[in-house]
C-alpha cells in the first residue's frame, strides 16, 4: 500500500517549472480589482517575457513589503506615504503612470442628498450632518488614506463619529460587500465599483470633482538596500508602462463602455 | 544445547501502592517437565509467573539465569491470559517472532508452515487473527510463543475459558513441547489439568509460595491444611 | 438560493470544460497541501507513536503542548511564517516568501500537531493492546514503532486525512504566506476569498464545490488504495 501511495503522491506533488523571468510587484486591491492587469500583465509577457507576479494588498503593506525588499516594486497611489518612502530610502524614485478616480456610492435613495452636492467636499459634510450608515475600508489602503484626507478637509474627523461610520478592515470588495448588506454609503474607487458583481441597491451618486483623483505611481526598490532585488526587471517594467503600448492599453480600457485610466506618464 | 536455567528467585517482592502483592520469593526451577503453580483467585500466580519473566517491576530481590539477562530474555517465551493478536493475519502473527530476529526469509516460511499445520489453522492462515474464535486464538498464542524454540515457556491460565477440546489441544501442543525439552511453568485453577501435566507443583497463597513438591507426593499428600483445604474446595482464610 | 444553484452551474461548466484556470489552480491546491502532509505525516506519525509508547521526563508537558498547538489559529501561523521568512526577516535569504513552499511550510506547522495528536490517541489504545505481548517478546523501541505504526496504519491513514482536510481547506495562513499570486500561490482557497470580494459569488461558490469534491476524492481514493492492498490478503 505505502509505495502505491507515495507512487501516486510524488507524480502529483512534481513541481511545476517557471522558464520565463519572473518579478514580484505589490499593488492595491484597486488596481487588481479594476481588472486592468488581466491586460496589461500579458501584453507586458508578450513585449519583456516578464511574468509579473502580482502581490495584492492594501497600500500600506505594499510599501512594508518593498521596505522589506520582498517585492522587486510597487504601484500604489497614495502620494504621501510614497514620498516618505523615498525619503527614508526604500525606493529609487516615484513615477507616475496613470490616474483614474474615486466615487461616492450609496443607497439608490439617497438619504443624505449627496448627488445634489457641489463637491466632493459637500457630499461628505452632508453624509456628516444626515449620519447614514457608512463604511470606511479602516485597512490603511491608499482609498482608507484617501478618504481621511477628504474628511480632514471637510472639516471632519472619523474618530468622533457614532455607531453609524463602520470600518470593516478589508479589502475593496469585501468593503462593497459589505455596504450591499448594510445598505450604507462608501468611497470606492471607479473600477472596483463598476467591475463589482453585489450591487445590491447601491448606487453611484457622486463623482467628478477633482479632488477625487486618484495618481497611481511605480516605485522600484532601492537595490542598494536590497541587493537581491530584480532592479533590471524593474527598469525594463517601468521603461514599459510609461512607453506607448501601455498608454494605448490604459487609456482603451473600459467597463461597460466607460473609460477608468487616464494614462499620464511623462516621458524622459 | 545449554540451557537458560535453573532459573534463580532470590528474596523476590512487588508491591505496589504500598501493598505487597508477592513476597517474599525463594525459589529455584532447573530439570525438565512442567511447573504448575495453583493458589486461589488472588494469591499472586500471575505476579510470579511475571516476575519469572522479567516483565514485573520488583522492588526487592532478584531473579537469575544461569545466562546473562539479555540471553536469557530471548530464549523464553510467555502466554498470556487473554491472547493478544497482533492485528494481521494469523499466518504474519506466527512470523512476527521471528522477523525480530531477522530470520532468513526461507526459514521463517518453513517455520510459519509447519506451525500452522501443527494447530491445524493451514486454511485460516490469510484470515485477520482479531477474527478467530477464542480456542484457535489461544492455540495461535500458543504456537507464537513456541516458534522460536524457548527453553522455557510460561503459561497464564491457557485454557482459562476454553470448552473440552480446546483444553485438550492446547495440553497436546504443550505435551509436544515437553517432548522437545522445553521447560514449562504455568498457573490454572483447573486441578485435573494441573494432575495431568504436572512433574512438579507450587501452591500460592496471599502471596507467598505456601508449599513446593514434586507433582506426586504435592498431590496426594499436601503437607499444610491450607493446600489440603484448597484441594478439598474450601474457603480459605 | 439563487447564487447556490450558480455556483453549481458555473461548477459544473468550468469542471467539464476543464477550465484552464481551474485545474492550473486545483493542481497546486493539491501539489501544496499533498506535499505538506507527506512532510507532516513523517514527523508526526513516528512522533505521536513516540509519545504513546515512552514514558520520558516531559511526556505529558509534550503532549500538553501537541494538543495545545493544535489549537494554533492558522492566520497567526502564517504571520509568524510571514515575519520569519521575509527578507529581513532571519530566513530572508532563502528568498521563500510568496512561493508555494512557504505555503508548505505553513501547512506543515498547522497540520503536523493535529496529525501528531490523532496518531498519540490511536497509538495509546493500540499500545495498551500490544504492551505486554511486545515486552515479553523483547522488542526494541524501534521494532515497538514500528510494529505499530504497520498494525494502526489505518486509524494513521485517518489521521494523516484529517490533516490534509485541515490543509486544503485553509486560507488564513496560505493568503499571508503565499500572497494569492496569480498563477504563482493562487489555490482554491485563496481564489474563494477573492472572488467573494469581487462579489462574483457564483465563480467563488463554483470554486467551493470544486474544493469540497477534491477533498472528499482524495479520501476515498486513499481508502480505496488501501483496500485493494487488505482484500488480497484476507
Ligand atoms: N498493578 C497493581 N496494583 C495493585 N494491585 C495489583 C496490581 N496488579 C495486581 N494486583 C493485585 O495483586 C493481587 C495478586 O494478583 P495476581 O497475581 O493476578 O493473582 P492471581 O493471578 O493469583 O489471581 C490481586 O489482589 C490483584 O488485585
Ligand atoms: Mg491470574
Amino acid at each position: 500500500m505505502i509505495p502505491r501511495i507515495l507512487a501516486v503522491l510524488a507524480a502529483l506533488t512534481l513541481g511545476m517549472a517557471a522558464l520565463a523571468e519572473e518579478m514580484k510587484m505589490a499593488v492595491t486591491t484597486s488596481f487588481e480589482n479594476s481588472g486592468l492587469a488581466d491586460v496589461l500583465l500579458p501584453a507586458i509577457k508578450e513585449d519583456l517575457g516578464l511574468d509579473v507576479q502580482l502581490l495584492v494588498v492594501g497600500t500600506g503593506q505594499a510599501l512594508r513589503l518593498g521596505q522589506a525588499g520582498d517585492v522587486d516594486a510597487i504601484l500604489v497611489h497614495s502620494r504621501a506615504a510614497e514620498e516618505a518612502f523615498l525619503v527614508e530610502g526604500y525606493g529609487t524614485h516615484r513615477r507616475e503612470i496613470m490616474y483614474n478616480d474615486f466615487v461616492l456610492i450609496g443607497p439608490a435613495a439617497d438619504p443624505a442628498g449627496i448627488a445634489e452636492a457641489g463637491s466632493a467636499i459637500d457630499a461628505l459634510r452632508r453624509i456628516g450632518t444626515a449620519e447614514p450608515a457608512f463604511v470606511s475600508r479602516g485597512d490603511d489602503s491608499g482609498t482608507h488614506k484617501k478618504e481621511r484626507a477628504l474628511w480632514a478637509e471637510a472639516g471632519l474627523s472619523p474618530d468622533t463619529f457614532g455607531a453609524w461610520y463602520r470600518e470593516v478592515g478589508a479589502g475593496m470588495g469585501a468593503s462593497l460587500n459589505t455596504a450591499a448588506g448594510l445598505d450604507a454609503y462608501i468611497l470606492a474607487d471607479r473600477a472596483s465599483w463598476l467591475n463589482f458583481g453585489n450591487k445590491g441597491g447601491l448606487a453611484l451618486l457622486y463623482a467628478g470633482d477633482p479632488a477625487l483623483f486618484n495618481q497611481y505611481a511605480f516605485l522600484a526598490v532601492n537595490p542598494e538596500r536590497h541587493p537581491h532585488v530584480r532592479n533590471d526587471l524593474a527598469v525594463q517594467l517601468e521603461n514599459w508602462l510609461t512607453g506607448p503600448r501601455a498608454a494605448e492599453l490604459i487609456n482603451g480600457y473600459t467597463i461597460n463602455g466607460e473609460t477608468l485610466f487616464i494614462f499620464n506618464a511623462k516621458s524622459q | 544445547m545449554s540451557t537458560i536455567l535453573p532459573l534463580t528467585m532470590t528474596n523476590v517482592a512487588v508491591r505496589r501502592r504500598g501493598k505487597r502483592l508477592l513476597g517474599p520469593v525463594d525459589l529455584e526451577v532447573g530439570g525438565l517437565g512442567l511447573t504448575i503453580i495453583i493458589g486461589p483467585n488472588g494469591s499472586g500466580k500471575t505476579t510470579l509467573l511475571r516476575a519469572m519473566h522479567g516483565v514485573e517491576r520488583l522492588s526487592a530481590g532478584a531473579v537469575r539465569w544461569s545466562v546473562s539477562e539479555e540471553e536469557a530474555r530471548h530464549r523464553q517465551a510467555y502466554v498470556f491470559q487473554t491472547p493478544i493478536m497482533l492485528r494481521r493475519s494469523v499466518a504474519d502473527n506466527l512470523r512476527y517472532p521471528l522477523q525480530l530476529l531477522g530470520a532468513p526469509r526461507a526459514e521463517v516460511s518453513r517455520r510459519v508452515n509447519d506451525w500452522l499445520a501443527r494447530i491445524g489453522l493451514e486454511e485460516r492462515a490469510s484470515l485477520q487473527a482479531t477474527r478467530l474464535s477464542g480456542g484457535e486464538k489461544q492455540r495461535l498464542a500458543v504456537a507464537r510463543a513456541l516458534i522460536r524454540r524457548p527453553d522455557v515457556l510460561f503459561l497464564d491460565e491457557p485454557c482459562a475459558n476454553l470448552d473440552g477440546a480446546s483444553t485438550r489441544a492446547i495440553e497436546a501442543l504443550l505435551r509436544t513441547a515437553l517432548d522437545e525439552k522445553t521447560r514449562i511453568i504455568m498457573t490454572t485453577h483447573d486441578l485435573g489439568q494441573a494432575r495431568r501435566l504436572a512433574s512438579d507443583a507450587i501452591f500460592m497463597l496471599h502471596g507467598m509460595v505456601h508449599e513446593t513438591g514434586a507433582a506426586e507426593r504435592f498431590f496426594g499428600t499436601p503437607r499444610t491444611d491450607e493446600l489440603q483445604a484448597f484441594f478439598r474446595g474450601d474457603i480459605i482464610a | 438560493m439563487n447564487d447556490i444553484y450558480d455556483g453549481l452551474v458555473s461548477a459544473f461548466w468550468l469542471v467539464v470544460t476543464l477550465d484552464a484556470d481551474l485545474l492550473e489552480i486545483s493542481l497546486r491546491s493539491l501539489q501544496v497541501s499533498l506535499s505538506a502532509l507527506v512532510i507532516a505525516s513523517a514527523i508526526a506519525l513516528p512522533l505521536g507513536t513516540f509519545l504513546a509508547i515512552r514514558r520520558f521526563r516531559y511526556r505529558r508537558l509534550t503532549i500538553s503542548v501537541l494538543n495545545a498547538l493544535m489549537g494554533l489559529p492558522p492566520v497567526v501561523v502564517g504571520l509568524i511564517v510571514y515575519i520569519l521568512l521575509s527578507r529581513s526577516g532571519p530566513f530572508g535569504v532563502l528568498g521563500l516568501l510568496f512561493t508555494p513552499t512557504a505555503m508548505i511550510i505553513a501547512q506543515v506547522i498547522i497540520i503536523t500537531p493535529l496529525i501528531a495528536s490523532i496518531t498519540h490517541q490511536a497509538m495509546r489504545e493500540l499500545w495498551a493492546e500490544y504492551h505486554d505481548l511486545l515486552i515479553s517478546l523483547n522488542t526494541s523501541g524501534w521494532q515497538r514503532i514500528k510494529t505499530l505504526i504497520w498494525d494502526g496504519r489505518r486509524n494513521l491513514l485517518t489521521a494523516s486525512l484529517a490533516g490534509f482536510g485541515r490543509g486544503i481547506g485553509e486560507v488564513g495562513a496560505i493568503m499571508i504566506v503565499g500572497g494569492n499570486i496569480d498563477n504563482a500561490t493562487r489555490v482554491l482557497t485563496t481564489a474563494i476569498a477573492l472572488e467573494t470580494g469581487k462579489g462574483d459569488f457564483a465563480l467563488a461558490l463554483a470554486l467551493g464545490f470544486v474544493l469540497i469534491a477534491l477533498a472528499i476524492g482524495i479520501n476515498i481514493s486513499i481508502h480505496w488504495l488501501s483496500r485493494t492492498e487488505r482484500e488480497g490478503r484476507w
